[in-house]
């Protein structure tokens, strides 16, 4: 446009053989991945979607109608009455387990291992078995809950026979559960952490603990906490290895409501426990539609806002760190 | 501090690792015409080096280091990629031992004292020792906390003594009056130059007696890289300085003595080992070098 208004009349020939040339399309396979990558990003928010929806219709209703009888109600054969406190509680202290024991293991060992530990055979040796545990099916850490948490610790009770399948062993069987996969996270974290930090706070003198206390850690921490939050999450929804481990499925005696007191007393820990993802299986398989929908659903709803709840906590922390970082 | 080099300084004039090394005295009429300066063989010697390689477990990456750093000169290490500047550099800091397997043989002693001592504590030895590192590495904390770190490391808490080991350093940094509205902004904020003039101000917060400087201006624009060369100049009366510059004219410019530094290669292993060709004072390399290598380089004829 600009060039017509410059040209003489023989530089249009030229500037038509120009713009000639410069037609084309050459990026269409581009185009069509991007096509596919949209399909790929649809199809997984549609499902996604299709759940969460399905499951919200049937369950938001029983929360409607029975309100907070259905979380303060207990393990019951009657769909009407039955209610997840007892649950709650279970899944609770099942995620108080893996923050209170598997994330101070976790770090401590990752630690020990990134900045500590000797490059050698026998690291090598550990790093790659942390991997490979991070990958053994979780029905398998079940058994090893009930041969060693149960069977060897009574459960950590003094309690006999079927009395030493504790809410105590179930929180320790998931926290070695999700103790691989903290080390591993807190390893890839620390890794990130650039060389030249570390080098700049040796140079001024810092000592190798004033340095991962100072620098590695708070740049690490958003990546730290960002694997706690998978490891809680999993915990919470982890149903197999509570089924070996004899999450009960029928009726549990003991239930006293819902409540701050009844939620954090700490006598639930020796005694016989449910979670949330057992109560779920059980009433799924359980005939009454009043159970097999509709209380499944309100179920998975109370265990949908329970991880979404330890998520947004995940999600303020690490943004406040990384606001630390970047700022 | 200067007796115990006293002895040293005779053996320790300017000299070259080659068999026709020149006369060991240094041209005190070449210093005497450009800076005024006083003798250098007069100078206490800060570190003293002699026969010195450093290996990475059984690879020795550097050989046959000879040379003295005196006090409040700037000394130069210059030559071509991978010939060892750096891995020499960070021998006078004991950074090296960060990288496993990394370990010096030969003699590094510092106002006399072997700094590779089985007692000597390197958190102790980076203390006197300051660095300044090629890409700017500021924390990612604020432009106070940045310089605060070190003095707070070494036991300033007091509110007050922190400001003003704040204000000298960053006026020293000839960072101070840029920065002073703005101390408890982030570090990464800054430019390029400003971030590296505030690493300069968090490596002198400490006080250190010695700045190693490893190509500090590599990652800036030729207006950043004068400020930061007339900043060395101006801080030499207070430091003594080791650069290790890709620069030649920046050694020409603001160095006292330059060390060459070349690379062998082993016929055997076909792997590259540093060596230091020529040391001597600046202008003696830069207008009279008595090694042929050391003239190509300087000339533009290799590296």
């Amino acid at each position: 446009m600009a060039l017509t208004t410059i040209g003489s009349s023989s530089d249009t020939a030229i500037q038509g053989r120009v713009a000639e040339a410069l037609e084309g399309d050459t990026d269409v396979k581009g185009r069509l991945f991007e096509a596919a990558l949209i399909a790929c990003l649809l199809v997984s928010l549609a499902v996604l979607a299709l759940l969460v929806g399905k499951v919200l219709g049937d369950g938001l209703p029983v929360f409607a109608d029975r309100g907070a009888d259905f979380l303060d109600g207990s393990l019951s054969s009657q769909p009407d009455r039955a209610g997840i406190s007892q649950a709650i509680i279970g899944s609770f202290w099942i995620a108080t387990s893996v923050v209170v024991i598997a994330l101070p293991l976790g770090v401590g060992a990752a630690i020990y291992l990134e900045e500590y530990a000797p490059r050698n055979r026998l690291t090598a040796f550990i790093e790659i078995n942390t991997r490979n545990l991070a990958g053994v099916p979780s029905i398998v850490y079940g058994l090893l809950g009930l041969a060693i948490f149960v069977e060897y610790f009574d459960g950590f009770s003094g309690n006999q026979g079927v009395n030493r399948r504790t809410l105590a062993a179930a929180g320790l069987t998931l926290a070695a559960l999700v103790l691989p996969v903290i080390i591993i996270t807190t390893q890839e974290a620390i890794r990130a952490v650039p060389q030249a930090l570390r080098e700049g706070a040796y140079g001024v003198g810092a000592t190798r603990w004033e340095v991962i206390r100072s620098q590695v850690l708070p740049y690490a921490a958003p990546g730290i906490l960002t694997g706690a939050l998978l490891s809680i999450a999993r915990a919470v929804g982890e149903a197999a290895p509570l089924i070996v481990l004899g999450a009960v499925t029928g009726l549990l005696g003991g239930g006293t409501g819902l409540s701050a007191s009844s939620l954090l007393d700490p006598s639930s820990l020796t005694e016989r426990f449910t979670a949330l993802p057992i109560t779920v299986a059980t009433w799924a398989k359980r005939p009454e539609q009043e159970f097999n929908v509709d209380d499944a659903a309100a179920a998975i709803v109370a265990m949908l806002v329970f991880v979404l709840l330890v998520n947004s906590i995940a999600i303020v922390l690490r943004n406040r760190f990384e606001r630390k970082r970047s700022a | 501090m200067t007796e115990p080099v006293a002895p040293a300084t005779t053996a320790a004039s300017p000299r070259s690792t080659t068999a026709t090394a020149p006369a060991p005295v240094p041209r005190t009429a070449a210093a005497g015409l450009s800076t005024g300066a006083p003798d250098p063989s007069q100078l206490p010697v800060v570190f003293e080096v002699r026969d010195l390689s450093v290996y990475y477990g059984s690879f020795r990456a550097v050989r046959d280091v000879d040379l003295d750093v005196r006090q409040h000169e700037i000394t130069a290490f210059i030559g071509p990629s991978g010939c060892g500047k750096t891995t020499m550099l960070r021998c006078f800091n004991r950074m090296n031992d960060l990288i496993p397997g990394a370990h010096p043989e030969g003699t590094l002693n510092y106002h006399g004292v072997a700094l590779y001592g089985p007692k000597v504590d390197p958190v102790e030895v980076r203390r006197r020792i300051g660095m300044v590192f090629q890409k700017p590495n500021p924390f990612p904390k604020s432009i106070y906390d940045n310089v605060a770190y070190g003095p707070r490391l070494l036991g300033t808490k007091k509110r007050a003594d922190v400001d003003a080991v704040i204000e000298e350093s960053l006026t020293k940094a000839a960072l101070w009056d840029e920065v002073k509205d703005r101390l408890k902004e982030s570090a990464m904020g800054l430019s390029g130059g400003q971030q590296q003039r505030l690493c300069i101000a968090r490596a002198v917060a400490t006080k250190p007696e010695v700045l190693l400087m490893d190509e500090p201006c590599s990652a800036l624009d030729p207006i950043a890289t004068a400020r930061i060369e007339d900043l060395m100049q101006e801080i030499k009366t207070e430091f003594t300085i080791v650069i290790v510059t890709h620069n030649m004219q920046q050694a020409a410019r603001v160095s006292d003595a330059t060390a060459f530094y070349s690379t062998d290669v082993n016929p055997e292993s076909d792997r590259r080992t540093g060596v230091l060709v020529e040391f001597d004072r600046t202008e003696t390399i830069f207008s009279n070098p008595s090694d042929e290598r050391t003239e190509n380089y300087i000339t533009g004829r290799f590296g």
